[in-house]
């Protein structure tokens, strides 16, 4: 089987997140990149998939040379051999039509995203890949197991889920409880450094949109505190002042 | 010109969150001066699809067949690229739900149209086009300008109040011509927990952490839950040792929502949790601990032990109940 997983490159999830240049632009001053967790569960069932030499995994970066570290990462987990697509990101549009270009001579069996970047969450670069390849694509997915010529997923839906026979090639959105988390190991760490990382020009695309503006949430107003004695006072707070219940 | 909002139904029903799209169109359609027309896949009754005028749809295209009468993506955005090309639709709005998610980004694809994804406003139409959504897990929001002539934007269930002062709608069957490779995809079996109030849809979520000990102890937040009409919701760590479904878990790797109200219970307020509920409305923190970091994002707090709070509180909304 041949696999292809796109990984992210997106702040820690601790980072305080704040901007600069009149708020235009994402602050990246001392922040920590790291494999965007949802990725990392993909990568990690694509990984499973191909156990015991039974196939490939590609996986591939739309950035600029700062992703390296986080596409060696990957290779460390256990892919086995990267590209990278020389460019800067500028939405989820040029993503999915620079890996779509990529893919589209490839021959994958089946294509690997995240649920969603947790930086600019669109949940998007999974289903235009499927549109732009002419294949099936599903998102959300938490279980996915290979049957013949085709998979069994579960699609994640409002208060429940949808089982789905969907023939390869497909592309699929993963979230977590497809996989169990890989840690790279010694050996992995030691490897990933000779893996191929081959590095690609990217193709013309007209952009569709930009953010011109970002904005952290108001802060709230300082906690009004009911004693512990009196939660009778909260409920009573909750739905004459507040007014939400 | 015109404006075409996707009605999604679930065993041919609406959910608040799709009334709520067709407000959200409708003001956007008198915004370009413009009518709005509703699409609707699958076997909804007409009085159901008329009903939608109340919320500003002046059409309804009603697409019944065989074929369509289980969502598959694929087979859906067709569809509905169709009938924005024919509507001369230049906006499609649906709502950013779990299929929302999977049919925005293909119908974009289908109609170069820019995708917006989980907006919380309505746009700015004055000369150009800028909208607000969330990003960076909800710890931020973006606004996006946008240059394509075409848009489909889904919104964030919650974000926009219901206007009802429409009248009813026209319905019309509308034809589809779908390839057969639309249809690769077989649904086999759909379960839902039709019992419960689903999270993602939730105006009121009460949830707790790992400070509630153990899952022999959840009796009581779903007791609470229940009275007061809420879905449930946990905390990473509780999913994570199968205290509760993963499907109930928020945060940033878990997914994001923005209730009305959010009740926090023996949860600390690590970031990555905060991340994914600190776009609701008005939040509650129950926790032992004065420092606990969730107080500085809260509206209201009670410093104490839940087992000791929470069945004092169960007492109180009965009794509130009681005397509305
Ligand atoms: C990459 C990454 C992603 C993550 N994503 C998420 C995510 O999506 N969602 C998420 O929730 N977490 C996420 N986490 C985990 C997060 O960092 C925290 O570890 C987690 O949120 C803590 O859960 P908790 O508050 O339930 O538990 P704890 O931090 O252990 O807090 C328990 C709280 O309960 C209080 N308490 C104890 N006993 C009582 C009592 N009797 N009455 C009242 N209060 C009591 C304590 O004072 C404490 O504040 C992520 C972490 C990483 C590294
Ligand atoms: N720059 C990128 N390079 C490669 N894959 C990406 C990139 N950005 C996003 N993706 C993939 O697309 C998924 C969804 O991202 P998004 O649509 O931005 O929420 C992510 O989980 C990744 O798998």
């Amino acid at each position: 089987m041949k696999i292809l997983v796109c990984i992210s490159n997106v702040p820690d999830t601790t980072t305080k997140i704040t901007f600069t240049n009149d708020n235009s632009t994402f602050n990246e001053a001392g922040v920590q990149f790291v494999l965007n967790p949802y990725d990392e569960i993909a990568l990690s069932r694509a990984i499973e998939l191909t156990e015991n030499g039974n196939g490939t995994v590609t996986v591939i970066n739309v950035g600029e040379a700062s992703t390296e570290p986080t596409i060696r990462k990957a290779l460390a987990i256990g892919a086995t051999d990267a590209v990278r697509i020389n460019a800067s990101p500028s939405d989820a549009y040029f993503v999915a039509k620079q890996i779509a270009n990529h893919a589209k001579d490839q021959a994958y069996d089946l294509i690997l995203t995240g649920r969603e970047s947790i930086d600019y969450n669109g949940a998007k670069v999974a289903a235009m890949l499927g549109e732009l390849l002419d294949i099936p694509s599903v998102s959300i997915i938490k279980k996915l197991d290979v049957d013949g010529d085709k998979a069994t997923v579960e699609r994640e839906i409002e208060g429940g889920k949808e089982i789905i026979s969907i023939p390869f090639p497909f592309v699929a959105g993963t979230a977590e409880g497809v996989a169990e988390w890989k840690i790279p190991n010694m050996r992995g760490i030691m490897s990933a450094r000779t893996k191929p990382l081959n590095v690609v020009e990217a193709i013309e695309v007209s952009s569709l949109s930009k953010v011109i503006k970002f904005e952290t949430p108001a802060p709230r107003g300082t906690v009004k505190l009911v004693d512990a004695g009196d939660p009778e006072k909260l409920i009573e707070l909750l739905h004459s002042e507040a007014k939400v219940i | 010109m015109s404006v075409l909002v996707y009605v999604e139904s679930a065993e041919g029903k609406f959910k608040k969150s799709i009334f709520e799209a067709v407000s959200y169109a409708k003001a956007i359609a008198t915004q370009l001066n413009t009518s709005l027309t509703a699409i609707s896949i699958g076997d909804v009754a007409s009085s159901e699809l008329e009903n939608l005028g109340k919320y500003g749809a002046t059409k309804v295209l009603n697409v019944n067949n065989d074929k369509l009468k289980s969502f598959i993506n694929q087979a859906y955005a067709s569809v509905i690229a169709e009938a924005a090309k024919k509507e001369g639709a230049e906006v499609v709005v649906l709502s950013n739900s779990f299929s929302g998610k999977g049919l925005a980004p293909r119908i974009g694809v289908k109609l170069d149209a820019a995708v917006i994804s989980g907006a919380i406003e309505l746009p700015n139409t004055d000369g150009g086009f800028t909208i607000k959504r969330t990003a960076f897990s909800s710890k931020a929001f973006a606004t996006v300008e946008v240059s394509a002539q075409n848009k489909v934007i889904s919104l964030t269930p919650n974000a926009y109040k219901v206007v009802e002062d429409g009248g009813s709608s026209s319905v019309e069957d509308f034809a589809s011509e779908n390839k057969e490779s639309d249809f690769k995809t077989i649904i086999k079996e759909i379960v839902r927990a039709t019992d419960k109030v689903s999270l993602p849809d939730a105006e009121l979520v009460v949830s707790a952490g790992r400070g509630l000990k153990g899952p022999e102890n959840w009796g009581m937040i779903e007791e609470l839950a229940d009275l007061l009409g809420a879905a449930t919701a946990c905390s990473k760590p509780v999913s994570d040792a199968d205290w509760r479904p993963h499907s109930e878990h928020v945060g940033q790797t878990g997914i994001a929502i923005s209730p009305n109200l959010y009740i926090a219970i023996g949860i600390s307020g690590a970031i990555q949790h905060l991340a994914g509920v600190s776009s609701s409305k008005v939040i509650v923190v129950i926790n032992k601990d004065p420092e606990a970091p969730f107080f500085k994002v809260a509206d209201y707090g009670i410093v104490g032990d839940a087992f000791e709070v929470v069945p004092k509180l169960i007492e109180a909304v009965k009794s509130l109940k009681a005397n509305s």
